[in-house]
């Protein structure tokens, strides 16, 4: 039935290498001319083939000059990849077809040829395709482009990166009426918002499903030694997963973050007597550290990876035939296309194995497991559509010439994500980028876009273009300064957060790319280190994302924990949980479980509130807050994605008007404006808005005064201004990413102010792991400011200038 | 006398007329405040301004009329001294004296530090701020001989204290005094550390 849409050189060609055309792959040619097509895929069922098949075909006959498709993926090394791929059939059946890829890394005498003579097929970026438009001569560029190919567009849809390349494809669309989308991605919980996404609005978007292939074979793994109570590191099931490694061909072991797969990959190395060939890949080790990784993994040369998201796009590595998940998944969606990575052919099973890296992820493990037997996937709304992206868009269109804002306005609302935007936000965001938006009308003589005699809008220098193309994008690189050996020259190890770098003091040791090196000092961006390991490694904290348990995963545990008794569990884990019920309570889906007990001379409160790290972080600060309103004294907490522990000088007396809903939601209010959540967000968001640029306050250590803080910026702009647009922004991006309130908020709505308060004499069994968990945080009041005065004695004693006679003390009256 | 230096007054119409960014136009507002309530509370009969009281001699000429007032406010009834800084050379036609430098008694005002040290000299130009405890603040940096002074001006990033052009105008044992809600003390590292 394909044979119409697939010529028959295709045929032979796919015959000579003794495969056939899968279903789903003849269903794509056949389809070609829809407007949007998406189709839902498992990792390996031949989907970027399915892809390209209709551009091959319509390429094959030599007629098309010019720019025929644009393949747009997440990853540089994507766009890489596919290209090698693509070039097997285009030879072996000698296609007149010219594919070049468009990166950041492409040089720019390449980048200036593709511009004046665009390949048939355009391998690139969102933030390359961005670039592109810019350019004035966009029109002529993109004038013959029939197909865009967003590959991936399940993790693209997930971040402003997808909101980005959307409004791209919007315009591509006014510049080539003709254009046709496909989207290829991976299994989801829920197809039509991904296809609402890709298509023009309001054009339908149909949904190919490939076969989904046999059900995975996961289960979790069997270990002699016990886990522990508490921890993320799954160190005791090293000696079992070296037994894992040994009897199969390649494994992948994903962690949850980069410290963790560090530490495992240290730990794994310790253990390993054989010396199998084992590597480490992740987003801080330097590009040359993964490509020399990757390369060695093409070859078949590795045994094991262990990784964190960097390999979780859809890379070709082989022959993995299994994928080890050490830790909860915290998400179903995301180890189901973990799993998908083990055996990379269509049609066979992929095997899999989950380490639960502490006692509580054990139950974690299991209601994981029962959701992908079950195809039960999760996943969060999208929520309202990013206006900082907007109004870069708007800078974006601003470069390429003058635009009519009724035509723009048009274009944007075109977008799934967009489709409702109304048009006083528009205007709003308009006149932010125009002018500054300030109550203030400061700018008049300089702003940055003017409306002309005509109505038209344009930049009011020209010049400020290079300026923008500079800033464009929506990644935000966190502050990281290069790892390099000493004495060395151009061999970087990789990146560690500023942050971390400034608690190092020479001598220190920290793990990188799996090794131990010693801090030896600061010199201009770059950490200088040795091989002088001599003392046990500091772990260098990254940024990468702490995923919080997803609601589904946590309404699983709840309801895991409502059952008689645990048949499925390990025995270690239900007698623990039947010990919890007997002490107390265990938690219910209905009802919030507050315990108090006395511990080491301190009052301690246990909220489980199953809302998820984030929200249960922000539930700890804003309690603690209150409790020290309320006169109890809190000290301190530590919060999981299961629950919050604090403890103080005062016992909790009642603890539901804590947890009142209203007033938690005003407290919210006040805590959040003055919150570095906030401060961090701003930074963000402006710099994406176009507000701020992307090296804002990066000059520093260069001998130059460093601009000042953006902090100062938020601190002005919330006092002057309070109603500017860009806080709104801010406000709404914060309480989307760290702060999470929207599922402090499900929670109480929940529990309704069902509340069981269990006063006890001592830890109960589920509160004990609690105890053992890294990430204290203490409660400041006038605190910190007390550090900063003991530290401040100390150093003048131990330079001995504490004793300066009184009268010599200069006595200024200082400000700030 | 009330000495401030570093207002750089105009910063952000500075940066938009350049084409670069659109900041909050607040700073000139929120730098006035500050010294008027500094003026209120130390009710000096002479204020000196140290130089780089604008970024730029464009900005005195787009100053609010709201600004001269205040500034002219300021002036009545005292000695008002502006230092001549790097950013705005040459005087300014807002009241006051302009002047490039101004002794008074054993005291050598100046904008930039000058080499070799002389006695008594305090000075501003390099906004020095200084860190502890992960902590940022601005901070005057001073020894037997001279000081110099943080920056006063709202939009002012800073220079760390350990940074070697800074660093080597003070001798081994020199002092920080930090800013913030009390006044503290620290002795400035002989070596540049790490910075957050």
């Amino acid at each position: 039935m394909w044979m119409s849409a697939i010529p028959s050189t295709f045929d032979d060609w796919f015959a000579s290498r003794g495969w056939s055309i899968h279903p789903h792959q003849a269903e794509m040619a056949e389809r070609a001319d829809a407007p949007s097509l998406l189709m839902i895929a498992p990792t390996g069922g031949g989907k970027t083939l399915a892809g390209f098949l209709p551009t091959l075909t319509e390429l094959a006959d030599g007629e098309h000059s010019g720019l025929h498709t644009i393949y747009v993926s997440p990853l540089k090394a994507l766009a890489a990849d596919i290209r090698r791929n693509l070039g097997t059939p285009i030879e072996e059946m000698e296609l007149p077809i010219r594919v070049e890829d468009r990166t950041g890394d492409t040089s720019s005498t390449r980048k200036r040829r593709q511009r004046a003579d665009p390949p048939h097929i355009l391998l690139t970026t969102p933030e390359s395709l961005a670039l592109l438009l810019t350019y004035e001569d966009a029109p002529r560029i993109f004038a013959g482009l029939s197909r865009v190919i967003v590959d991936e567009i399940h993790a693209l849809s997930e971040s402003k990166r997808g909101d980005q390349l959307m409004l791209c494809l919007a315009e591509l669309q006014n510049l080539a009426p003709k254009m046709r989308r496909v989207g290829l991605s991976a299994t989801v919980e829920d197809p039509q918002a991904i296809a609402h996404f890709l298509a023009r609005h309001p054009d339908p978007c149909p949904v190919l499903y490939a076969d989904p292939g046999p059900a995975p074979d996961i289960q979790m793994l069997q270990t002699e030694e016990l886990p522990p109570w508490s921890g993320g590191g799954g160190k005791y099931a090293i000696p079992r997963v070296l037994d894992e490694i040994r009897k199969h061909k390649t494994t992948l072991i994903f962690h949850n973050t980069r410290a963790q797969a560090e530490i495992f990959f240290h730990e794994l190395w310790l253990a390993n007597e054989e010396s199998l060939p084992i590597g480490i890949h992740h987003g801080s080790l330097s590009r040359e550290q993964r490509e020399r990784v990757e390369a060695a993994m093409v070859r078949g040369d590795l045994r094991a990876i262990v990784a964190t998201g960097s390999l979780d796009l859809g890379i070709d590595w082989g022959d993995v035939d299994l994928v080890i998940q050490i830790g909860a998944p915290k998400n179903v969606k995301r180890l189901v296309q973990r799993i998908g990575r083990a055996n990379h052919t269509y049609n066979a099973p992929s095997k899999a194995l989950v380490v639960p890296a502490n006692r509580f992820e054990v139950v974690e493990c299991m209601a994981a497991l029962e959701a992908v037997r079950e195809a039960d996937l999760d996943g969060e709304p999208r929520g309202r559509a990013p206006r900082d992206v907007l109004c870069q868009h708007i800078l974006i269109r601003a470069c390429r010439g003058p635009f009519d804002a009724d035509n723009l306005f048009e274009t944007l609302t075109s977008t799934g994500a967009f489709f409702d935007l109304s048009r006083d936000a528009f205007d709003r965001c308009l006149d932010m980028v125009a002018t500054g938006g300030y109550a203030l009308r400061a700018y008049d003589r300089w702003q940055r876009l003017q409306q002309r005699a005509d109505g038209m809008w344009q930049l009011r220098d020209p010049r400020a273009a290079r300026q923008i193309r500079m800033n464009l994008g929506t990644i935000q690189d966190t502050d990281t300064l290069k790892v390099r050996l000493k004495g060395r020259s151009g061999r970087p190890l990789g990146e560690i957060e500023e942050g971390f770098a400034a608690t190092l003091t020479p001598g220190d040791t920290f793990l990188i790319g799996g090794r131990v090196v010693r801090y030896e000092g600061l010199r201009e961006l770059t950490v200088e280190v040795t091989r002088r390991a001599n003392k046990p490694p500091k772990i260098a904290t990254f940024m990468g994302t702490k995923f919080a348990t997803s609601t589904q995963l946590s309404e699983r545990i709840l309801n895991t924990f409502s059952k008689e008794n645990w048949p499925d569990l390990p025995k270690h884990t239900a007698d623990w949980l039947a010990l919890q019920r007997s002490v107390s309570k265990l938690p219910a889906a209905d009802r919030l479980l507050i315990e108090s007990f006395p511990h080491d001379g301190r009052h301690h409160t246990c909220v489980y509130g199953f809302a998820g790290r984030n929200a249960m972080q922000t539930l700890g600060l804003l309690v603690t807050e209150r409790m020290e309103r309320a006169g109890l004294d809190p000290l301190g907490f530590v919060s999981t994605d299961y629950a919050v522990l604090i403890w103080g000088l005062n016992q909790v007396p009642e603890p539901g008007p804590l947890f009142d809903g209203d007033n938690l939601k005003e407290a919210f209010e006040s805590w959040l404006s003055g919150n570095a959540v906030m401060k961090r967000t701003f930074r963000a968001s402006a710099t994406i808005a176009g507000l701020l640029e992307r090296n804002w306050g990066h000059q520093r250590r260069t001998g130059r005064q460093a601009s000042f803080s953006s902090d100062i910026l938020y601190d002005t702009l919330s006092k002057y201004d309070p109603d500017h647009l860009m806080l709104d922004i801010t406000r709404d991006e914060a309480m989307k990413g760290l702060v999470d309130f929207g599922r402090i908020e499900n929670m109480l709505e929940r529990t309704n102010g069902r509340i069981d308060h269990m006063v006890l004499n001592r830890v109960t069994p589920l509160a004990a792991p609690l105890f053992l968990e890294p990430g204290r945080v203490p409660v400041v009041g006038e605190g910190r400011e007390r550090l900063v005065e003991e530290e401040a004695e100390r150093l003048m004693q131990a330079a001995g200038l504490d004793n300066l006679p009184q009268s010599q003390k200069p006595k200024w009256r200082v400000p700030y | 006398m009330l000495v401030v230096s570093d207002l750089h007054l105009g910063k952000s119409e500075r940066i938009a007329r350049r084409g670069g960014m659109l900041l909050p136009p607040y700073e000139t507002t929120e730098t006035l405040t500050r010294l008027s309530d500094e003026a209120a509370a130390t009710q000096p009969t002479s204020i000196l301004c140290l130089g780089d009281s604008f970024d730029d001699r464009n900005a005195v000429a787009s100053l609010d009329e709201s600004h001269t007032a205040t500034l002219q406010k300021l002036q009545a009834g005292r000695r008002w001294i502006w230092i001549e800084g790097n950013h705005d050379p040459g005087p300014l036609g807002l009241g006051g004296t302009t002047l490039a430098e101004f002794r008074e008694g054993a005291l050598h005002f100046r904008h930039i530090a000058a080499t070799p040290c002389e006695n008594g000299e305090i000075s501003g130009h390099y906004h020095p701020k200084a860190r502890i405890k992960h902590t940022s603040r601005r901070c005057f940096m001073a020894d037997q001989k001279r000081i110099i002074m943080p920056a006063f001006g709202a939009y002012t990033g800073g220079l760390d204290w350990t940074a070697p052009e800074l660093r080597r105008l003070f001798s081994d044992t020199a002092t920080a005094y930090l800013t913030g809600r009390r006044t503290l003390a620290v002795p400035i590292p002989r070596i540049a550390q790490t910075q957050a």
